[in-house]
């Protein structure tokens, strides 16, 4: 003990210790801080309004944000339409079907378009969609958030796939299934919570892109009817409104912050609980 | 009485086919029991690894057959020859003839040949479904076409389930306890009406009050099905079977009466194992 | 009987030739391994489509400015005269901040989740932690033009430049005036966003090492620290500068919050107080307003550049994490 080296190896540890907690529970605390600021701002701003109204011109205050809902939820729709089967289908194709060379360059593929950078995204669906018609819509922002849906669905659908036991597909094919019949009688059903969560998630977090949306998507102050107009979204409204000088708008904003990490975090939610209590995979 | 084969050699395994089958025949006609598979000169490789060393086989109608050995000596993967299961595998190959009533199965439609070939596995493995639709499943992927739920409940009677289950057929076969989750596998086997029962180690996973309900299941079958049955345990081989395989290192060292080969075996190495010298 | 012998032969796949395919074909199974076959390839293709319309619509400006464009310090709309390097410059140290901060907090929250925590209580931070990778990049901006800007206008920014400012050479990164947005505040939000991805990838790698590891080197005297920073830590490495290169693909990248408080100015600046751009903040800000073909060619060809980053480093991070995972790194 009176050793003063020991004694120093001895402070160290307890110092450097506690300043791993201290990162940690430092970091667990910005999302304490995050929410308790958005309920705290966006609560008082939130009204029925902000659910039921157009936005009202510079100037004027109240007014809400239901172009932005509707308009958000369009976007998802088509993201949803668009991306979902791609990833379901590739992702059984990887877990069922795939040889091993061109698995791995599959794979290596929906990775490397994970890692995309959202705005790239939004300039391929640019160039893919508005360029040819020359005005931005709402089928442009589907497209790029529906790029961004497939990667994920990919990797969540194979790997809950994979965790499907052999002695299920064996006892199907025993019985004379084939093996697509197989797949689709017995396997999907047994991961579909999984896949079903990989799925909410993937939504979720393109629900919240903003970036693809800015120039293809674009922005409406109005409803628009249809796919083939500029449509508001949540995101969007919430960079014009804070980078905006109007008080009124910052409120805007905050209540619409409110509203979107809200959807995205009972969406992250709702899957972890989805996947602890039926389990990714139910087997026996 | 008993047929023989035995194949360290090559050339062994060439010659060794004429007198073990002639054999086997011989015992056929004499206890006047049509043979359901036939199997000759069979090898099977996993890659460049060889299982299965020119084995011969009758698998007599309406009789148990056991299949006993230490474990890894093929037993298991033989079994899964006869439904064409370990096409599965990749990188498998299987060389001789398999006949099942005469028919040579490669040549068959893999699809019919496993209706006609039923199989229940090690461990339980029901479908995350009810258990109606468990035991119906095969009658769907077939397209039967009439009513489901009489032979749903013929099925779960054929399989000593029916009376315990009858009233929650559209509960998860997963609330079942592992004993009956077997039962229920069994009976979705046996839904779509097969000539033959495969089943590999079906009471490994169970305790011996349940094994006992297997057994007396299989007895009461034999009347309807052909079973072979891959078991680590003497004891039910010697139970519950009619005649009985022993394999060693891939090869069929002998095979004739369950009792006779109990009681007088031929080969010392036979002898060896069921007086539990080695494996 | 024996004359007769067939022989079977699965290879892979199983059981193939034209007839086995017919038959197949009839029962489903080719028709669905086409099916899902094709739409596996159909996100190869989209990837290839991807990187060919960044190609093909860059042209303009690849033709114009060739391998200039990354050296030329100007960005001019007005005069069509455009240059990458401050976007790059800005992208750079944006992210460089970013990891400053992040990598070590993120390494010290990992050790913590690893190392100490009780498993329950460390999936349960852990899954906070996810969580916080799922809050929108918008909204980080929001918080971060409402909170961080202000401070850093109010508080930090004449603190740092009060302090450290007056310090030989490091002083040259804080100096000038000071509006709150800019680099630094830039990198400070990013930290933040990237801080989960650096956590949550440690975590897994660190939880890989053997425990007989940490034994070994508790046996032999030493503190958990010791043990943990000394053993632990080097063996797990690979993994660890795996986390760091995906976190760093994840800055470079990062657009909505940076966009919002970097303060938007073309500009190479020594401080880090001052405003500036970086690659996805510029298209970001003006790919809508970009009159003239060429300032948009200018602004894709910034989007190649981005892409072909974000593709080397995710690359790099995934060789990287695998060797980990697989082998164990090695002792140092």
């Amino acid at each position: 003990m009176s050793d003063p080296r020991i004694m120093w190896r001895r402070a160290l540890n307890y110092v450097m210790l506690t300043l791993t907690g201290i990162a940690a529970l430092g970091v667990v605390s910005v999302l304490f801080f995050i929410l308790g600021y958005l309920i705290w701002n966006g609560g008082k701003s939130l009204n029925w309004n902000f659910f039921t109204q157009l936005p009202k011109p510079v100037g004027e205050t109240g007014g809400g944000m239901a172009n932005a809902i509707v308009g958000s939820l369009k976007l998802l729709m088509l993201a949803a339409l668009m991306g979902l089967p791609v990833g379901l289908l590739a992702g059984v194709y990887l877990a069922e079907f795939g040889g091993k060379t061109f698995s791995f360059v599959v794979r290596y593929t929906t990775d490397l378009l994970n890692g995309v950078p959202s705005i790239v995204i939004g300039i391929f669906a640019y160039s893919l969609v508005v360029l040819p018609v020359k005005h931005f819509s709402a089928l442009a922002g589907g497209v790029a958030l529906g790029m961004m849906v497939i990667p994920i669905t990919v990797r969540s659908t194979e790997e809950f796939l994979k965790a499907v036991p052999g002695s299920l597909r064996e006892g199907a094919m025993a019985l004379g299934a084939s093996k697509w019949k197989t797949i689709v009688t017995v396997v999907l059903p047994a991961a579909k919570a999984g896949i079903l969560t990989g799925m909410l998630l993937a939504l979720a977090r393109v629900a919240g892109e903003t970036a693809p949306l800015l120039f293809t998507a674009f922005g409406n102050r109005f409803g628009s009817p249809g796919f083939g107009q500029p449509t508001a979204s949540l995101p969007v409204m919430i960079y014009t409104y804070a980078i905006a000088p109007y008080d009124d708008w910052h409120r805007q904003a905050w209540a619409a912050g409110l509203v979107l990490l809200g959807l995205v975090l009972v969406a992250n939610l709702g899957a972890r609980l989805l996947l602890n209590r039926g389990g990714a995979v139910r087997s026996v | 009485m008993w047929s023989v084969s035995e194949g360290s050699h090559a050339t062994a395994a060439k010659l060794a086919p004429k007198v073990p089958m002639n054999e086997t025949r011989s015992m056929a006609s004499e206890k006047e029991t049509p043979v359901r598979f036939q199997i000759s000169d069979l090898n099977f490789f996993y890659g460049p690894k060889q299982a299965i060393f020119g084995l011969n086989l009758s698998i007599p109608v309406n009789r148990v057959t056991a299949l006993i050995g230490p474990s890894g000596c093929g037993k298991s993967t033989f079994l899964r020859t006869l439904n064409r299961m370990n096409e599965i595998i990749r990188n498998t190959r299987v060389e001789g003839n398999i006949s099942l009533d005469g028919q040579e199965i490669h040549g068959m439609d893999v699809v019919n040949l496993r209706r006609r070939v039923g199989m229940v596995f090690q461990r339980p493995n029901p479908f995350p479904k009810s258990i109606y639709e468990n035991v119906a499943y095969g009658l769907r992927i077939n397209g039967y076409k009439g009513r489901l739920d009489d032979l749903v409940e013929s099925s779960l009677h054929r399989a000593a389930l029916w009376e315990e289950v009858k009233d929650y057929l559209h509960k998860s076969a997963f609330a079942l306890s592992g004993g009956q989750q077997q039962r229920l596998c069994i009976a979705r086997a046996l839904a779509v009406n097969p000539e033959v029962l495969l089943l590999d180690e079906p009471c490994s996973a169970l305790d011996p009050v349940t094994t006992a309900k297997i057994e007396e299941l299989m007895f009461h079958l034999k009347d309807s099905c052909t079973m072979a049955i891959v078991t680590h345990n003497m004891q039910q081989a010697a139970r519950a079977s009619d005649f009985t395989a022993f394999m060693l290192d891939g090869k069929l060292i002998e095979h004739s009466e369950t009792s006779k080969l109990f009681t007088t075996p031929k080969d010392p190495r036979t002898e060896a194992y069921i007086t539990g010298r080695f494996g | 009987m024996s004359a007769t012998a067939t022989t079977i032969v699965n290879e892979v796949p199983p059981q193939a030739g034209p007839r086995a395919f017919l038959r197949r074909l009839r029962g489903g199974d080719e028709i669905a391994h086409l099916i899902t076959l094709i739409f596996a390839a159909g996100i190869i293709l989209l990837t290839s489509m991807l990187v060919y319309e960044l190609w093909v619509n860059s042209h303009l400006s690849r033709a114009k400015f060739g391998w200039m464009f990354f050296f030329t310090k100007v960005w001019d709309p007005n005069f069509d005269n455009f240059g990458a390097a401050p976007f790059i410059y800005g992208t750079l140290v944006t992210s460089a901040v970013a990891l400053a901060i992040a990598v070590p907090l993120g390494l010290a929250s990992a050790i913590f989740l690893s190392e100490l925590a009780p498993r329950k209580v460390s999936d349960v931070i852990s899954f906070l932690i996810d969580l916080l990778a799922a809050v929108p990049s918008v909204i980080y901006g929001l918080l971060g033009i409402f909170i961080v800007v202000p401070v850093m206008r109010t508080t930090i920014g004449p603190a740092l430049i009060n302090t450290v400012g007056n310090v030989p050479y490091i002083g040259a990164l804080f100096r000038g005036p000071n509006y709150g947005v800019g680099f630094l505040t830039a990198g400070i939000v990013l930290a933040i966003m990237v801080v989960p991805f650096i956590i949550s990838v440690s975590r897994e790698v660190l939880l890989t090492v053997p425990r007989e590891q940490r034994e070994a080197a508790m046996a032999l005297g030493a503190t958990r620290w010791e043990s943990t920073w000394k053993v632990v830590v080097p063996w797990a490495r690979t993994g660890i500068m795996g986390s760091v290169f995906l976190a760093l693909a994840r800055a470079l990248g990062e657009t909505m919050a940076v966009t919002m408080v970097i303060g938007n100015a073309p500009t190479i600046a020594a401080s880090l107080l001052s405003p500036g751009d970086t690659i996805a903040s510029i298209i970001a800000s003006q790919f809508t307003e970009a009159t003239g073909d060429l300032y948009l060619s200018s602004l894709i060809e910034l989007g190649l550049v981005l892409f072909l980053i974000t593709f080397i480093l995710n690359g790099l991070a995934r060789i990287l994490i695998v060797t980990t995972e697989r082998g164990g790194g090695r002792p140092a």
